[in-house]
């Protein structure tokens, strides 16, 4: 069996997890520009075949949906190599459906896309966030197991990590998820922000969302606001969003915390707990940012990014702590 | 006998245009409207910036004359039935000129055609966000053919927006009678061939909202003026 450590098949997964990433926040270009509908047709790109797309209609709203898309086709050839690749390379079995998984979830991805634009569906765009952060997980995990740290762990002895703390850092973890799914709703409805000031909301420490109140909070928008007037349920939306928020960031700190008192300040998983909850107060500032600039198309995305960092941070931190523990149990 | 018939038709054809009467008015707006905003993201795009030489052009939500007359205020006759002749009304023209919906407040019939220019260099995509009317979303290159839109339901201010150019809105009320007008840049509006009875009349305007009043329209037509108020 043959499990050695391949450089270049590694690198190759780790430039594919990177233009993952930046396809995320090409996609949050694009719904923060509300760009999304700018080429109404799909698969060709305003009549012509994508890839032969006159630089010349490259402008306004097209330049973001048509790049997302070219960058889309690419992480899917990427992601398509990858999956040979390993398939050829790897002995791993798991390994291999692993990277079919990707294959499968990367054209889903593609449909989703297409179908959200064929259809006019906005909330089509909700599984097409949500799905986008789950490929991105997935392809970061397989970077992870295919780095030379998973394949020689094996042979250092490891530190267990609590069970506790697993649990604690992976329900956190699930919650960035339902936040993730809570900020892609909000942002596939074209309303702009629903509530336009931070750390309160309409001055309130929970607005009023009577009918006389929307309709006041409609008339006094901040002028040139793009996008369809607010509703009641989108301005409870924003408080739900706030709120989870704040948990998540409490239940960051705390993971970080734990980790420093179970694991020790010098070990690995504390510092990337500690890297986490730096990720969480970043975030936190771009959340409000994002308001406080009635939302800029670049802050609201570099919010997207680093949200979806957060969810990857997590996830990597459960996988290479279960990774930790088992090894740590066999020994 | 059959021409005896379509003369007594074409008689009561008559008599019902000629017992019918104007709806006419002013709207007029009291106290000053939020400054419109530059329209600035024009800046970045060259095909856009390259037509506004000197200053960018600024956004149309209050359409104001020195008197206070108010324009682009849909103003119509409420709870009349359906008796839409839009399939056979002159058609309605929305231009694309400047990066810039012409008119960017319109009202048609149900079935009435909406036709859509380009006059602009650059490419546009024609995106309709109806409430109870089906979306649409076409390209438009540029001098291009011209596109056709219609729409079965009425519904009030139907946004016509460009993706490409986020900037670009224009909002097209629709409904199932033709009793209706938008007021111009003087502020008088003119709701032609009204039959004489009882009406509520209704005056729409984007931002401002509704205002209601009840008249009566006899043959010589009625006289109904509006006044907004920014609070």
């Amino acid at each position: 069996m043959n499990n050695n450590y391949r450089p270049a098949l590694f690198w190759f997964a780790a430039f594919t997890s990177v233009m993952t990433f930046l396809l995320i926040g090409l996609g949050g270009l694009v719904t923060s520009n509300e760009a999304g509908m700018s080429v109404p047709d799909w698969p060709t790109s305003y009549g012509y075949n994508m890839f032969a797309l006159p630089i010349k209609f490259w402008r306004g709203g097209a330049l973001y949906e048509h790049t997302h898309r070219l960058w889309g086709s690419y992480v899917g050839l990427l992601t398509t190599i990858l999956a040979v690749w390993i398939w050829l390379k790897d002995n791993r079995k798991w390994m291999h459906w692993l990277g079919i998984a990707a294959f499968i979830l990367v054209i889903v991805q593609g449909i989703l896309g297409g179908l959200r634009v064929r259809m006019s569906l906005d909330w089509l765009g909700v599984p097409h966030g949500a799905v986008a952060q789950m490929f991105l997980v997935l392809i970061c995990s397989m970077t992870l197991f295919l780095s030379r740290w998973w394949h020689q762990s094996a042979t250092v002895k490891q530190a267990p990590v609590p069970r506790g703390l697993r649990s604690h850092i992976l329900w956190v973890t699930i919650l960035i998820f339902i936040q993730l799914l809570i900020a892609a709703t909000m942002r596939h409805q074209h309303a702009g922000l629903a509530i336009t000031d931070f750390p309160a909301a309409y001055g309130k420490i929970w607005p009023d969302t009577s009918p006389e109140a929307i309709a006041h909070y409609n008339a006094t928008r901040p002028p040139g606001t793009i996008g369809n007037p607010i509703t009641a349920f989108q301005v409870n939306l924003q408080m739900v969003h706030r709120l989870v928020a704040y948990a998540i960031f409490l239940g960051v700190a705390a993971a970080a915390m734990l980790a420093r008192k179970k694991l020790g300040g010098k070990d690995g998983l504390t510092k990337f707990a500690f890297f986490w909850l730096g990720l969480l107060t970043l975030q936190i500032l771009l959340g409000a940012a994002t308001i406080w600039t009635n939302k800029a198309a670049d802050v609201a995305t570099g919010h997207v990014m680093v949200g979806a960092l957060a969810l990857l941070t997590g996830s990597l931190w459960c996988l290479i702590a279960i990774r930790r523990d088992r090894l740590a149990a066999a020994t | 006998m059959k021409k005896s018939l379509l003369l007594l038709s074409l008689l009561c054809v008559a008599t019902q245009l000629i017992r019918a009467g104007d709806i006419t008015g002013t709207i007029t707006l009291k106290g000053t409207p939020p400054a419109e905003r530059e329209l600035s993201p024009i800046r970045d795009n060259p095909d856009c910036s390259a037509m506004y030489p000197a200053a960018l052009p600024k956004t149309k939500f209050y359409v104001v004359g020195s008197g206070g007359e108010l324009a682009d205020v849909i103003v119509y006759l409420k709870g009349v039935p359906s008796a839409s002749t839009g399939a056979s009304a002159s058609p309605v023209v929305l231009d694309q000129k400047g990066c810039l919906y012409s008119p960017q407040i319109l009202a048609v019939q149900t079935g009435q055609k909406v036709i859509v220019k380009n006059s602009d260099p650059c490419v546009h995509n024609v995106h309709t966000k109806p409430g109870a009317n089906s979306e649409q979303n076409q390209v438009q290159m540029p001098n291009g053919a011209d596109l056709t839109f219609t729409f079965d339901k009425p519904e009030p201010f139907l946004k016509f927006q460009c993706d490409v150019h986020p900037w670009m809105f224009a909002w097209v009320s629709v409904f199932d009678h033709p009793y209706f007008a938008v007021s111009g840049p003087d502020g008088k509006f003119t709701i032609k061939n009204v039959p004489p009875g009882k009406y509520t009349l209704e005056a729409a305007h984007r931002k401002l909202g509704t205002k209601d009043a009840d008249i009566e329209v006899k043959d010589s037509g009625a006289s109904q003026d509006f006044t907004f108020e920014v609070k």
